[in-house]
């Protein structure tokens, strides 16, 4: 268990930063503790400080998890974000999308969903942006990263033109 | 007519030359003092030109900087010149004013080993000659270094001593004795070296061949005598299954688990400022996208008041009508 690197801090930080911006202080900085992230084989928790003292008690070799895991560093040290964190980011999460209850199980078994399926979603968000899907009773339900390929700008209004294909994309 | 031109260019070639002679003639009250090695002129007259001049002083600046100027240059006229690859060059004297000290005076260097026991014994250095008298050559040599008088490496003949094995090389011996000898040397000026610059030198321990060395000792010098060649063991033969050694590199330093919080926190937060920072403000894609569609809005405008009045001009107006079109939202509600 150790602290992150500044390469491992910039790589994870501007991951998350993707979903929630600049909220991502309020992780980093929290009024009701300090909370803090290491990394143990290859995997980056998010723990508060008591609970780390009381982890650093248990051997490397023996220690499974501590705190919430927020993703782990890839061989090629890439930072692929979990579903654990999703707690975390939910409520700081700049765009979201809301799915209808006939969509959402359709989405959570893996399948795209259609335009006919969004709720809500958040003014301002652009094509091919990171979100935060909800259901329609405010349960985070997954987050879908953009597609790899950077997408162009929408022209017109982006509700009528908008690609709405969520993918499943977390372990 | 012409004499009085030809009057006219003598005066004036007169003039000419009493100005130029002016130009460069100064006068001073005090002679200036020069030293012509370091191209310095000292001028000890008092400055009442400056302290008369006020706020600015330029021109009376530039007035006594020419003066002094024009005497360094007239008095390096004054110099032995000669002609160096087409170029006139004047030899200068040598400097009389003694400059001060560019770097800090070296502090003292700690004692090797030898003069800290010389110290110890109260050894003093024994005034030796030079040169030595060589019976063998008949000549004088020097005590030591090149064709020094009793070389023992250069003899032709060496009894081979009572004891000894009768197959032994002693030529060779007697060589390698000295390449052992001035390793050692050598060793010693380095670690005397180390010692003065406080450097560490790298650590010998285990190498040296005893009995009894354990066997991540021997791996140890093993991998050690690998490296020691001019390639740095790149080109090193390894055994059939051999690997290569894992975790030769430097190793790396984290920190600690429970390091600094507060300063852990302010250098992430300073981190995700640094991150913010380069982001541009103004969204490229978001910008053109609101002026297009803003442009699209107001043609769409214009194109249903041309059609508005179209139809004002064919049919009677309807008060009242539902106005479709742009505040239709649609099946989704915007946030």
């Amino acid at each position: 268990m150790r602290p992150l690197t500044e390469e491992e801090t910039r790589v994870m930080f501007e991951k998350i930063a993707k979903y929630i911006g600049e909220n991502l202080q309020l992780l980093v900085d929290r009024p009701d503790g300090t909370y803090c992230f290491r990394l143990h084989n290859d995997r980056v928790y998010y723990v508060s400080e008591k609970i780390l003292k009381l982890a650093a008690n248990i051997s490397g070799d023996k220690l499974v998890s501590l705190g919430t895991c927020f993703g782990k560093f890839t061989k090629t040290h890439k930072f692929r974000l979990h579903i654990t964190a999703l707690d975390y980011l939910a409520p700081y999460a700049k765009y979201k999308v809301w799915i209808k209850p006939g969509a959402e199980q359709s989405f959570l078994y893996g399948n795209h969903v259609l335009k006919s399926g969004l709720g809500r979603i958040t003014e301002s968000t652009c094509q091919y942006q990171g979100v935060v899907v909800y259901s329609m009773a405010d349960v985070p339900l997954m987050r879908a990263p953009p597609p790899p390929s950077g997408g162009a700008g929408c022209r017109g209004d982006p509700q009528s033109r908008w690609s709405a294909r969520c993918r499943l994309r977390d372990v | 007519m012409e004499g009085q031109s030809v009057e006219e260019l003598l005066a004036k070639a007169e003039r000419d030359e009493a100005e130029r002679l002016q130009r460069i003639t100064v006068h001073k009250e005090l002679e200036l003092e020069f030293d012509l090695g370091n191209l310095l002129a000292l001028d000890r007259n008092p400055p009442t030109g400056l302290r008369r001049a006020g706020p600015t002083p330029e021109a009376e600046l530039q007035a006594l900087a020419r003066d002094n100027t024009q005497l360094l240059i007239n008095q390096l006229w004054q110099l032995p010149t000669e002609r160096v690859e087409e170029a006139l060059v004047a030899r200068l004297p040598e400097p009389t004013t003694r400059l001060p000290r560019e770097k800090p005076v070296p502090r003292p260097r700690p004692l090797t080993r030898w003069q800290q026991f010389a110290r110890l014994k109260g050894i003093r250095p024994k005034k030796k000659t030079n040169l030595v008298w060589d019976e063998v050559s008949g000549q004088w040599r020097r005590r030591w270094g090149y064709q020094r008088a009793r070389d023992d490496t250069k003899e032709w003949l060496i009894e081979v001593p009572g004891g000894a094995d009768p197959l032994e090389d002693q030529f060779a011996k007697r060589i390698q004795a000295k390449k052992e000898r001035v390793a050692k040397n050598e060793l010693n000026r380095l670690r005397n070296l180390a010692r003065a610059h406080k450097m560490q030198l790298p650590s010998a321990a285990g190498m040296h061949p005893t009995g009894h060395q354990s066997k991540e000792e021997l791996g140890r010098a093993m991998q050690v005598a690998k490296v020691s060649t001019a390639s740095v063991g790149r080109f090193q033969e390894r055994l059939p299954k051999e690997k290569a050694p894992r975790g030769s590199g430097k190793k790396r330093k984290f920190q600690p688990l429970f390091g600094d919080f507060a300063a852990e926190k302010k250098s992430q937060l300073e981190l995700l400022r640094v991150m913010n920072s380069k982001k541009p403000q103004l969204d490229v894609t978001r910008a053109t996208n609101k002026q297009m569609r803003e442009e699209d809005q107001e043609e769409a405008a214009k194109k249903r008041k041309m059609s508005q009045k179209g139809k004002m001009n064919s049919a009677p107006p309807r008060s009242g009508g539902k106005r479709k079109g742009e505040h239709h939202q649609g099946g989704k509600r915007r946030k």
